[in-house]
């Protein structure tokens, strides 16, 4: 099995395949293009494309034709989600939840000219394709918010995608200022569709719907999801055993 | 002044370990690994690197202290850190995708009614793991802020 990982975009960057043919230069290629995505669309980056639109540097008519792509993604979201997924806040512009997942997506075109099994990782968030090294679905765990050695469940991918959105902290309070109270319910939620924009974009969105989010993706076909509560519970949406893998 | 650069120095320099601890792993040449070797050292939260100084260390006067508000990935996220004795004991998300001013329409009753379960570990082997990582950065910022005023 090929393995690595780097540290791009402050996340790391994991590429597998069980396939050695499979080049160092192929996998460079892939690690080239991260490199090219988080030089690009950081918001961290004061050359960035974000960063100068933020500072009203570059305006819509000089916009690439790979940010109207990422905005036209953006603009869907929005509009599925009834708002909840945005690019801008406050008068900000930051894509980044989109760019992760599309990036992933890319990664995925980028690698499938090589092979057809491998795993992308960005950050928590996974697309998969064919079998791994035992010629089996890929095995992928779920990360126990409260103890990240831990998984809680463990499921079978075999050419789809998984993102997890959620606060990566534990016994984090979540204050809600429209309501003027404390929330104290999910604290992360995975979701599993068919493409890595879709998995990443509606874990989002149902990360931000607080409880409603479980339901929102349960509402959604082909589409499965499992929410980790505040109390150490879980909810899953009705196909989502499907994919497990049992103990 | 000093303390406060202190503090922000303790935060800066425990991220740049983990950085490189990431690169470190990150360089090793294509090889073959057993599975799950290295899932776990790979995905180190920064954010809780920045608490461990916090609590452990540092006397920081008593109060809350709010950071500054930090890009997460999908919206800004600002922590308010509560010093007790002169250690950190509540942080508190203020502003968090949450508070976007949408609603969401789901007709509850046309749904299943989902099952509630406890979590349970699971010791299978995996190839890969799928967790939340996406604010740990704006995390560490604010928060690092917020505690840089606690030490001012």
């Amino acid at each position: 099995m090929i393995k690595q990982t780097r540290l791009i975009m402050g996340m790391p960057i994991v590429l597998m395949t069980p396939d050695v043919s499979v080049t160092n230069e192929n996998i460079e290629e892939v690690f080239t293009f991260f490199k090219y995505v988080d030089k690009t669309y950081s918001p961290f980056i004061d050359s960035s494309i974000v960063s100068r639109i933020n500072r009203g540097a570059i305006g819509e008519p000089e916009y690439s034709d790979e940010l109207r792509e990422i905005l036209a993604i953006a603009k869907s979201t929005k509009r599925q989600t009834n708002g909840y997924f945005d690019v801008w806040h406050k008068g900000n512009f930051d894509p980044s939840g989109i760019v992760k997942g599309w990036a992933i997506a890319e990664a995925v075109k980028i690698l499938a000219k090589y092979t057809n099994a491998f795993y992308v990782e960005a950050g928590g968030d996974i697309q998969v394709s064919g079998v791994n090294d035992e010629g089996s679905p890929w095995q992928i765990g779920i990360r126990n918010p409260f103890d990240r050695h831990q998984n809680i469940k463990v499921i079978a991918l075999k050419s789809n995608a998984i993102a997890t959105s959620g606060t990566a902290i534990r016994g984090q309070h979540i204050y809600d200022p429209v309501q003027g109270k404390e929330l104290n319910e999910v604290i992360s939620v995975s979701v599993i569709a068919p493409s890595i924009i879709d998995a990443d974009r509606m874990a989002t969105a149902a990360f931000a719907m607080g409880v409603k989010g479980i339901y929102f993706i349960e509402q959604l076909d082909g589409y499965e999801a499992y929410a980790v509560m505040h109390d150490k519970t879980a909810i899953a949406t009705t196909g989502w055993h499907r994919y497990e893998v049992k103990a | 002044m000093l303390k406060k650069l202190a503090v922000a120095g303790f935060v800066i320099v425990t991220f740049i370990m983990y950085s490189l601890h990431q690169r470190n792993e990150g360089s090793q040449a294509a090889q073959k690994v057993p599975k799950n070797q290295t899932n776990t050292s790979q995905t180190t939260a920064p954010s809780s690197s920045a608490i461990t100084p916090a609590s452990s260390a540092a006397n920081y006067k008593d109060g809350s202290y709010t950071g500054k508000s930090s890009d997460a990935f999908y919206g800004f996220v600002q922590v308010r850190a509560t010093i007790t004795s002169g250690k950190l004991t509540d942080i508190t998300v203020l502003d968090y995708p949450q508070d976007r001013d949408t609603s969401i329409q789901i007709n509850d009753s046309a749904l299943p009614q989902l099952k509630q379960e406890a979590i349970q570990a699971q010791a299978a082997q995996v190839d890969g793991i799928s967790g939340a990582t996406d604010t740990s950065r704006a995390f560490t910022e604010s928060l690092g802020d917020a505690l840089a005023q606690a030490a001012a």
